[in-house]
């Protein structure tokens, strides 16, 4: 049997949005399964608002709304008849005229569910997964196939339930979402957490025996560059482009506005790099790899 | 997270199958191809064996001989072939698993499509009947009680078929297998006219299958007021054996 996780643990508590970053196929989905109670793992506990999320609970399934990663909409119906018929199961849906007018599912409202775009499907699927007003959200990549405005729109909404004091499940394979959305980050290779945190802490843990930082700056093209000292690297990347590597100490960037000063060079743009959740997710990424 | 709320969010279990199994025949009524299988092609059904010698010698009046047969395959157009290709690509489109987060959960669903069946079975057998009655049917009085009960097992034997191979194969096997069954049955499994019409050597197979006990059944019940005790026990034992291996067997995704 096809072993897809292999030691993942979590925990996701209201109020914030824990997010679940991952390239594809890395067990992100198949982590929220088990946590919603669709698949029963090997091994292992999960409980969910206090409770074994697998088999029917209605009462539990109650609480809890789900976005399907593949959505889960019947291609024959259309959109609102859909929704208004998921609300009908729970005794205190959401308002669901707001919610139609909030993801604008009027829009499309009149076509059967085969002939939407799958960013169209997206809001469906979203819909339904908050029709009945749940504590417990699970979301499998919301933000899959959204054009920018829409994605603005998920995101708005993904976040007033966060201060609603929502517990909000999320996986993404996206770091500009995860950096976006998240509270709390779990990052899963290969079926393992191999790093979890803040994203301000996993950036930081990242930075860690990572002192040197590329220096990078526009100017003149075709400038003659001086010899740095051992342990930097001086290049024109591409015409005007300029790249300094290996800086750790501050005594690094006098160096280079000695030479500015020196030549009176004044440089259009200036950037000290810092690191986006993107390398530490390479970083970790690669470590497995290795390991 | 761990507080237990006083009352829940869901609505009694009675009212979401009754929600569901509304949802699920409108679903089929809005299908084009299901109400063809299920109210057109038994229509032709009723009319040609009305109007033709076919199955004359099995009753006094034709249409006598014709109508419970009739009303039997109506229950494989809809308990078997057209629930089977409706849940076989609910499958496919994750609908069943869509449905399994909400508080319907897998069992709610499954009760659902059950409402579904009677649902439409109660459609086509007043259509069938009123139709029937109209061209002169005159059904046995004493067959009318077994005979409902003849069509709700028989519905529920080919349910719990047509779900064992919506879960568990392709849908589009789904399609090709129950479409090509319902045109087997309905020409040789003994729905439509007696087995005793059908060539000697095959009978005894034949009269194995749900078709012939429900077939068979019917024209005991509503021909003859006569109840056919062999054919409860086969579709008892149908329904029986194609419950369990379909909650066995059935694969949700």
């Amino acid at each position: 049997m096809l072993r897809v996780l292999e030691s993942v643990s979590l925990k996701a508590y209201p109020g914030q949005i824990t997010t679940l970053l991952g390239s594809n196929g890395a067990g992100k989905s198949t982590t929220l399964a088990c946590a919603q109670g669709l698949m029963r793992p090997d091994g292992g506990s999960i409980e969910l608002l206090g409770q074994d999320p697998y088999g029917d609970n209605p009462e539990l399934r109650a609480r809890v709304g789900v976005m399907l990663q593949d959505g889960g909409l019947p291609p024959s119906m259309r959109p609102v008849p859909l929704l208004r018929h998921v609300a009908s199961l729970y005794r205190n849906p959401v308002d669901i005229d707001a919610l139609i007018q909030r993801l604008d599912l009027e829009s499309f409202g009149s076509r059967n569910i085969r002939r939407l775009s799958g960013g169209q499907k997206q809001r469906v699927a979203l819909a339904l997964a908050l029709a009945g007003d749940p504590e417990v959200l699970f979301l499998d990549e919301p933000s899959a196939g959204l054009d920018p405005q829409s994605r603005q729109v998920v995101f708005d909404l993904i976040s007033e339930l966060r201060d609603a004091g929502k517990a909000i499940v999320l996986t993404t394979h996206l770091m500009d979402d995860a950096q976006r959305l998240s509270d709390y980050v779990y990052i899963i290779d290969k079926g393992c957490t191999v790093a979890q945190g803040t994203v301000s802490e996993l950036i930081a843990r990242a930075e860690e025996g990572h002192d040197a930082r590329p220096v990078s700056f526009s100017a003149t093209a075709g400038l003659a560059l001086p010899q740095p000292p051992l342990g930097l690297y001086l290049a024109e990347t591409s015409a005007g482009q300029y790249r300094l590597d290996g800086v750790t100490t501050p005594e690094h960037l006098n160096w280079l506005t000695s030479w500015w000063a020196r030549e009176s060079i004044l440089p259009t743009q200036l950037n000290l790099q810092s690191r986006s959740l993107e390398d530490v997710f390479l970083e970790f990424a690669q470590k497995e790899e290795q390991a | 997270m761990t507080q237990v709320s006083t009352e829940s969010n869901a609505v009694s279990p009675l009212k979401r199958i009754l929600i569901q199994g509304k949802y699920e025949a409108l679903q089929m009524l809005s299908n084009g191809e299901q109400l063809i299988l299920a109210v057109v092609m038994p229509m032709i059904a009723l009319f040609v064996l009305t109007f033709t010698d076919l199955i004359s010698d099995i009753a006094e009046r034709t249409i006598d001989a014709a109508v419970p047969g009739v009303l039997a395959l109506c229950v494989i157009s809809t308990a078997f072939t057209g629930q089977g290709i409706g849940t076989g690509f609910d499958r496919r489109y994750g609908v069943l698993r869509m449905f399994s987060t909400t508080p319907l959960g897998k069992t709610g669903l499954i009760f659902g499509k059950v409402i579904a069946v009677l649902t439409v079975l109660v459609i086509q057998a007043v259509l069938i009947s009123a139709v029937a009655l109209l061209l002169g049917w005159q059904p046995n009085p004493w067959g009318i009680i077994p005979g409902i009960l003849f069509l709700l097992l028989g519905a529920a034997a080919f349910t719990s078929l047509g779900l064992l191979i919506a879960g568990t194969v392709r849908p589009e096997a789904t399609l090709a297998i129950t479409n090509l069954a319902w045109i087997l049955l309905a020409g040789a499994g003994g729905v439509l006219y007696p087995l005793s019409m059908a060539p000697e050597w095959l009978q005894p197979t034949l009269s194995a299958l749900p078709s012939a006990a429900l077939g068979d059944a019917m024209r005991d019940a509503l021909i003859d007021g006569h109840f056919n005790s062999p054919g409860l026990i086969f579709l008892v034992l149908w329904a029986a054996a194609g419950s369990f291996a379909a909650i066995k067997k059935f694969k949700w995704n």
